[in-house]
């Protein structure tokens, strides 16, 4: 078999820059359900959320994406907090399944409400400015804007990860995590630590939202689409584990760039093959801790 | 009580305590003095670790009243009352295995100025320094209640409410806890004990209450003990 190099590095690059959405997106996750133990399935509609916010925030108030990139993941996220005040802290002593219903029901209420008010076919945001263009690798080309989505992240991912390892913040949350009512009695306000962790990981969504604008349109059922995937990269990644999502996030983009490369047909199952695979033999997911 | 005085820290009267829908503590009624060792004895399910966890405030349902240093604690939640100036050290000592040695013992916030430093905290407990990067769940149970009992020295409580810091411990080390709390009595912070080891107890002790069913049955101090012998045989069976 032939190696069309040019071809197979677009491949892997568009991988990698998939795996940059996923990544952001399966840490979100991972983050809230450390903490909360909500299988948060509006993440979806979260992300899409930080997408419409910069595409709202550059119509009705003309600040650009890099304003967007700031902004939007502290409005949704704040709509995040309301959420959690108003539902999800009333279902943190209940099985897992109430928690994934009640945001898997919230989804579909955000989602029906953008695509009654914004329709399905996508609202265009320009790439800025600053980002346009293409960089010539030599064996390809590289969008400026691809490139920054891939190095962002990556900064954002392991911000994340050094946050939640190496910090005095990052401990209390590990502690909380384990064994939030002694954590409390050590006088620390874990409730609102709760809070503030699903605001963040809904930030984290919106932040990815953000990014994808320019890529994908902006569209309500942006967020359905993804968020399936993401929850196999997160299935495979392991529940709660923050390294597990970043490196599974960016390691199946990669996998699925390379299947569209050498057998297309397969590249829109090969994660949920995978997926099949880790749950038989590793059912705790590849970075998981058996429960 | 005959002798409640100026100096009471801790004031506990009527503290009935629920879990979910079974009743645990019946009116539980002691006080703890400032600078005291004051020890709950009692047989298993007597109510001695719910007592400490409704001082606490992490128990579902507690009704009565719990006062430290004359103010009420019982509607407060408990990263309130920790603030207060009580701290706890649970009896499965409660270190996180996600945390090494120097972030479960750095974990606990301040609540108050005075308490002791890291230095003085290795000087009680020097195995913790050689063992700072190590996971803490790593370590061994001695050295896993040494991290527990040290974690809560910092903080600045002066209350300190210790859950059976001696159970499944070698000797030597029930020793080093020992040695411990008289240091940290001499040093003025006022310690309420749980203990089923009652011989260790009676090296510590100031005081002790007997629980029995939820409630307080006999109290007596350390002076008392000989003449108390029989009545701790027939409520403890040792």
């Amino acid at each position: 078999m032939e190696i069309n190099l040019p071809a197979l590095f677009g491949q892997l690059l568009i991988g990698l820059i998939n795996g940059s959405f996923y990544a952001l997106l399966s840490l979100g996750l991972a983050v809230i359900f450390g903490m909360l133990n909500i299988i948060n399935f509006a993440h979806g509609a979260q992300y899409m959320m930080g997408a419409f916010a910069a595409y709202f925030l550059l119509q009705f108030a003309g600040l650009n994406y890099w304003w967007a990139l700031v902004l939007a993941p502290v409005i949704v996220g704040g709509i995040g907090i309301v959420i959690e005040r108003a539902f999800l802290q009333w279902l943190y002593k209940l099985d897992h399944l109430y928690g994934l219903l009640l945001t898997f029901g919230l989804a579909l209420i955000i989602q029906g409400l953008f695509r009654h008010r914004y329709g399905s076919s996508g609202l265009p945001y320009q790439i800025p400015p600053q980002l346009t263009g293409v960089r010539d690798l030599g064996f390809t080309f590289l969008p400026n804007y691809r490139a920054w989505v891939i190095v962002f992240s990556l900064a954002v991912c392991f911000g994340t990860w050094f946050m939640i390892e190496k910090t005095r913040l990052g401990a209390y949350l590990r502690a909380a995590t384990e064994n939030p009512t002694l954590v409390r009695a050590f006088g620390i306000n874990v409730p609102r630590m709760i809070t503030l962790t699903y605001g963040f990981g809904v930030g984290l969504a919106a932040l990815a939202g953000v990014m994808a604008a320019p890529i994908y349109a902006v569209n309500p059922t942006m967020g359905a689409d993804l968020i399936i995937v993401v929850f196999a990269v997160v299935v495979i990644g392991g529940m709660g584990s923050i390294m597990g999502a970043i490196v599974t996030g960016f390691g199946l983009g990669v996998v699925e760039g390379l299947t569209k490369y050498f057998f297309p047909e397969a590249s829109n199952t090969v994660i949920f093959v995978i997926m099949v695979i880790v749950l038989v033999t590793r059912p705790a997911g590849l970075f998981g801790r058996a429960a | 009580m005959l002798d409640r005085t100026q100096d009471t820290l801790l004031q506990i009267e009527d503290l009935h305590a629920w879990y979910g829908e079974s009743h645990i503590l019946h009116g539980v009624t002691f006080h703890v003095k400032t600078g005291e060792v004051v020890t709950l004895l009692g047989r298993n399910g007597a109510g001695k670790t719910t007592t400490l966890k409704s001082i606490m405030g992490i128990v579902g349902k507690r009704t009565g009243s719990v006062k430290f240093e004359a103010r009420e604690l019982i509607n407060l939640t408990s990263d309130t009352i920790a603030r207060a100036g009580l701290a706890f050290c649970p009896e499965e000592r409660g270190i996180f295995a996600s945390l090494d040695v120097e972030e479960n013992l750095m974990l606990p916030p301040q609540v108050r100025p005075g308490g002791l430093t890291r230095e003085q905290i290795f000087e009680l407990f020097p195995n913790l320094r050689e063992r700072l990067r190590s996971q803490g769940t790593k370590l061994s149970g001695g050295e896993q209640q040494m991290l527990a009992i040290g974690r809560i020295l910092r903080t600045g409580a002066r209350l300190l409410l210790l859950d059976e810091p001696t159970e499944g411990l070698a000797p030597v080390i029930i020793q080093q806890i020992g040695n411990t709390i008289r240091k940290l009595k001499e040093q003025g912070f006022t310690i309420l004990l749980v203990e089923q080891n009652f011989r260790f107890a009676s090296t510590v002790a100031d005081r002790y209450y007997i629980m029995e069913h939820g409630k307080v049955v006999e109290q007596f101090a350390n002076t008392e003990l000989d003449k108390k012998l029989e009545t701790l045989h027939e409520y403890l069976g040792v």
